[in-house]
């Protein structure tokens, strides 16, 4: 069953200058992504991709400028304000940091009861269900009576997650949720998010820019460049293939695989720059002529893989 | 000074002022002429303010209570802060994680790297440029002429630490010390800063200390790994034996805890790493480790060679 849905779905930004308004930014283009029940989908890309403003369309905190967004089969947009209003304890999210996500000024029982506490769930009960969501996510019962600032990253990142589940949402947004922490304690949250999947069954959009951390846990993987899909498909085609030029250079960027691959030419381009054709096609070891002047569609190659390459 | 090491740190120890406990320490390593030695480790266990001190650098709470860092051979700690200057930039310099926050915004990059030039070498005017000139290029920035003139919000993450290179390069020295250097690119970005660094040392003879959280990045460039844990190193090996024969039980857990292609199980490590202050007196890593023995607890394990260049601090190795 489908929980989360965005269908064509584009996103621009104005810029804003001195004088007047500035150029148009299109961070997101004709983006078709489903997130099925019970499902972990990974999203993966290089810095300015757009990703996060991905993140934040399937949280519905910004509204697409062209395509829909379907939450639990609603067209979530169309629906009246109570309505949208009382879907969205189901959507939720963590974010990278969580010190700059969590208020330092209140306790951690404040802030993992705040989602209870707004749908009128009485102190005494929302208190006992904090109790236990920290015992899932692995903190001592004692932390719900300490601030942000007393505990470690590791605990910070927990406590964000209780947060995120205490509404028992559908869909849990994780935004880079390991990336500032170190690698053992990387270890400890990848794995609790594993076994939390597996418990409550609900559906992950994982959203990072570290390929293995990504395929570690997602079922299925969406690879962007430039606000475009290029590449989606079960984990197990990721070490297979046959894959995007992009997706290759991703995995031969990967640093201590042994692999001694020519690193890719340049930076991603500018979202102001966008090239014509095939996004990719200026840092492309592959690109024909065609490639210069078409955009590939997202094609699909084998059942369930997507590629979006005149030359797959 | 010829033949023996270019950097030598003898039982360094750092404190806070007005604290009793250590920070980091001690730690002793070398680095040869040429070699790319990677200091790994999380964060707090010491690994950049002992990359600081290679130069003869400590954040103003800082102290070396003991011990010594010898370039060529002279203590860098012996020295006074103005002789210590000479050393910076001319023997060994320094490139930091975030390139935004290491330049200046309001000077463009080309006057930036003339300026060490001119404080280091001596050069002014049209020397400078073309010296600046000679080192964008061979840092691999595409088009310096235009370059020269840009200012470092106009660069992407990639060229401003290719501009970073170029400046630390600027006083030919012979020891680069890069802490967390392509910690905030892209990968595809940090592939190419690698490959940078790797050709440098091939054509300069350039020594790297290399400092990263990151163990697969010290496997794609390092020659020697040292591991370190709560302000001390727990392993010192060659790369290829770290990585084939992991001695240490916290290297084996680091390894076991990255995310590689293909793993379906992470073994995630109990608890977190004892703040300075707070480090046991036996093994610093005995709380956590899972083959701790009794004796563990009581013993702080010495360094143990395990064959010429492979060592441990552990006591059941």
């Amino acid at each position: 069953m489908k929980v989360l849905e965005l269908k064509g779905v584009s996103k621009s930004y104005r810029l804003r200058r001195f004088w007047g308004r500035g150029a148009e930014l299109t961070v997101l283009r004709e983006i078709d992504l489903t997130l099925h029940r019970n499902e972990v989908l990974g999203l993966v890309g290089e810095s300015g991709c757009g990703k996060s403003t991905l993140a934040r369309l399937a949280l519905a905190l910004e509204r697409p400028d062209r395509g829909e967004m379907r939450f639990l089969g609603e067209p979530f947009w169309e629906l009246p304000g109570r309505r949208r209003k009382s879907l969205r304890p189901g959507l939720q999210a963590v974010f990278q940091d969580p010190a700059a996500s969590l208020n330092p000024r209140h306790k951690i029982e404040a802030l993992i009861t705040e989602p209870l506490r707004l749908q009128g769930v009485p102190r005494t009960e929302a208190r006992e269900r904090a109790a236990e969501m920290c015992r899932l996510v692995g903190l001592p019962e004692e932390v719900l009576s300490c601030f942000p600032h007393q505990l470690s990253g590791g605990q910070r990142q927990r406590v964000a997650l209780a947060r995120a589940l205490i509404p028992e949402p559908a869909v849990v947004v994780l935004d880079e949720p390991t990336s500032a922490l170190d690698v053992s304690v990387q270890a400890q949250i990848l794995n609790l998010l594993v076994d939390l999947q597996k418990r409550f069954g609900m559906s992950y959009l994982f959203i990072s820019h570290d390929l293995p951390v990504v395929l570690y846990l997602s079922h299925r993987v969406a690879v962007m460049y430039l606000g475009e899909i290029v590449e989606l498909g079960p984990r197990e085609v990721f070490f297979s293939g046959p894959l995007h030029p992009y997706t290759e250079a991703l995995l031969a960027a990967i640093p201590g695989e042994g692999r001694s691959v020519k690193p890719l030419r340049g930076d991603p381009p500018s979202l102001l720059r966008r090239p014509p054709g095939c996004v990719f096609h200026p840092r492309c070891p592959e690109a024909g002529a065609l490639c210069h002047r078409e955009k590939p569609p997202l094609r699909e190659i084998s059942p369930g893989h997507l590629v979006a390459c005149h030359k797959r | 000074m010829e033949g023996g090491p270019l950097l030598r740190i003898e039982n360094l120890v750092l404190g806070l002022k007005g604290r009793s406990y250590p920070l980091v320490g001690p730690v002793s390593l070398a680095v040869d002429r040429g070699e790319i030695f990677g200091l790994v480790g999380e964060s707090g266990c010491g690994k950049s303010l002992t990359g600081l001190a290679c130069l003869g650098l400590f954040p103003p709470a800082v102290t070396p209570l003991s011990g010594r860092v010898l370039i060529g051979g002279d203590d860098l700690l012996a020295l006074s802060e103005n002789e210590r200057r000479f050393f910076r930039g001319r023997r060994v310099a320094l490139v930091f994680q975030e390139p935004l926050s290491a330049l200046n915004p309001v000077l463009t990059v080309g006057h930036q790297v003339e300026e060490v030039l001119r404080l280091h070498r001596g050069l002014s005017g049209t020397a400078a440029r073309e010296e600046t000139l000679r080192l964008f290029s061979e840092v691999g920035l595409p088009d310096p002429e235009t370059r020269l003139r840009n200012y470092p919000h106009e660069l992407s993450g990639g060229m401003r630490q290719r501009v970073m290179i170029a400046m630390a390069l600027a006083g030919n020295p012979d020891l680069l010390v890069a802490d967390e250097p392509t910690t905030a690119l892209d990968v595809t970005v940090q592939a190419q800063i690698l490959a940078l660094l790797l050709e440098l040392r091939k054509r300069r003879g350039l020594a790297v200390l290399f400092i990263s959280h990151d163990l697969t990045v010290i496997r794609e460039v390092a020659d020697r790994v040292a591991v370190m844990y709560a302000g001390e190193i727990v392993e010192l090996a060659p790369r290829e034996s770290l990585f084939a024969h992991p001695s240490h039980p916290y290297t084996r857990a680091l390894l076991e805890a990255f995310p590689r292609l293909g793993v379906r199980q992470l073994r995630a490590l109990p608890g977190q790493v004892p703040p300075p202050g707070h480090w046991p007196a036996g093994c610093r890593f005995a709380p956590r480790c899972p083959e701790k023995v009794p004796a563990c607890e009581k013993e702080h394990p010495a360094m143990k060679a395990l064959s010429a260049e492979h060592a441990v601090r552990c006591l059941r190795r």
